[in-house]
């Protein structure tokens, strides 16, 4: 497992030390670590990016601007800052599947989907994404013909990217709440697409 | 440098292992992790690519082995007792020097959520004159730095093409190692697969890269 590691305990340790002799110098403060938990536990994550996507596939201005200046359409939604300072928005079409991943670390729009999930950052994505991206989906459950284009975006810039999903069928007649509730952080990463309401989708 | 950290194409690494219904944070360590880089950051003695720099100085087996908020602490302790934050030695005994002055924290609990909403943008709004143009042909540079670059060794000197001109950024390759901004035009280039990794890819496939004018020279 990425995540297991030997070393947790005497690291756990060392990083309470730290923390003490901060607190005790000044250098931070526990109510600010307190409240930097909470808001990426609790307030930032991916149901942001969600309503963006809904709000694009009800509303074509919004739509147009995303694709523009992303950053400028999300933050009308109320959704900005750290990570997600510069961002793009690639759409997926029935010919076109965007893939977004940070080969060199860990790179990924915080103020839309929240802190990245742990494979995201390991080493079998990062390393496979680019070279063999038909391969990883495979993995994810997405077979894609060969006449769809695949397009890996490696993110190791300051550009941070959003996919846009299909629009699944059957949902024309859904609310723009309701829209939102289909969609998943691993069809905004790109990794899966939207399922019909009511086949349900994982994350 | 040509650090383990650069994954890009790399094999044998496993299949990919999905949990899930995963937490953002497994342990509460790795949330007091997260939460103390966020803060000492706020102190602004070093710029966030001076961090990933310091996490691809962890030798390579070591940064195979750590998970990534292991990483994490690893490049924070660094980076602490080179900029005076705290010594060494209090990091090891959990108790401050004696007499030691008490600071007062950038980061509180009250000044946190317009300090996330505005964020550490890196561009920059000044005059510098594009070397390239969208459309334009062009070729990563066969550069092999030992420091920190964002240019991954799976593009260098292959054939792209500038798809985008996203203004002008902090040039990562200074700015992590104190020497300065450099700021300057930064283009999304499109690779085709196969130009990458040859016949094996897919005949449409392609893969995008957002790089600093420094890297690239016309092709």
């Amino acid at each position: 497992m990425e995540n297991s590691c030997t070393g947790c305990d005497s690291l756990g340790e060392s990083q309470i030390r730290i923390g003490r002799t901060h607190e005790v110098r000044g250098v931070v403060d526990r109510a600010a670590l307190d409240a930097l938990i909470d808001t990426y536990e609790h307030k930032v994550g991916p149901r942001n990016g969600a309503r963006v996507i809904a709000r694009a596939w009800v509303d074509p201005a919004f739509k147009q601007r995303l694709l523009t200046d992303a950053t400028a359409a999300i933050s009308e939604l109320g959704y900005s800052g750290h990570q997600g300072e510069h961002m793009v928005v690639v759409e997926n079409t029935p010919k076109l599947h965007n893939l977004v991943v940070c080969t060199l670390c860990s790179c990924y729009p915080w103020p839309v989907l929240g802190l990245p999930p742990v494979w995201y950052k390991s080493a079998p994505y990062r390393s496979r994404a680019v070279i063999d991206p038909r391969g990883v989906l495979c993995e994810f459950g997405l077979e894609l013909p060969e006449d769809v284009e695949v397009r890996v975006w490696d993110s190791t810039a300051e550009l941070r990217y959003l996919v846009l999903p299909e629009r699944p069928t059957g949902s024309e007649e859904l609310s723009e709440e309701a829209l939102a509730a289909l969609v998943t952080r691993d069809a905004m990463i790109g990794v899966a697409k939207i399922a019909p309401p009511g086949e349900g989708s994982r994350a | 440098m040509n650090g383990v950290h650069d994954m890009g194409g790399m094999h044998d690494m496993r299949p990919v292992q999905y949990e899930e219904n995963e937490p953002v944070f497994h342990e509460q360590w790795e949330s007091r992790a997260f939460a103390l880089m966020r803060a000492m950051r706020a102190w602004r003695k070093w710029t966030g690519d001076a961090f990933r720099h310091q996490r691809e100085l962890i030798p390579p087996a070591e940064y195979l082995r750590m998970s990534y908020y292991e990483q994490w602490i690893a490049g924070l302790v660094e980076l602490l007792v080179k900029t005076g934050l705290v010594t060494r030695a209090e990091v090891e005994s959990g108790e401050p020097t004696p007499n030691s002055p008490k600071a007062i924290p950038p980061l509180t609990a009250d000044n946190l959520a317009p300090l996330i909403a505005h964020g550490t943008p890196a561009s920059r709004d000044v005059p510098v004159v594009p070397r390239f143009k969208v459309g334009q042909r062009v070729r990563p540079r066969n550069m092999h730095p030992v420091g920190h670059t964002r240019l991954p060794r799976y593009v260098r000197a292959k054939l792209g093409k500038i798809e985008r001109d996203h203004g002008v950024f902090v040039f990562p390759d200074t700015n992590a190692h104190f020497l300065g901004e450099k700021p300057q035009h930064v283009y999304s280039v499109r690779f085709a697969a196969r130009e990458l990794w040859g016949e094996q890819a897919a005949r449409h496939d392609a893969v995008y890269l957002d790089l600093w004018d420094d890297y690239l020279e016309p092709a």
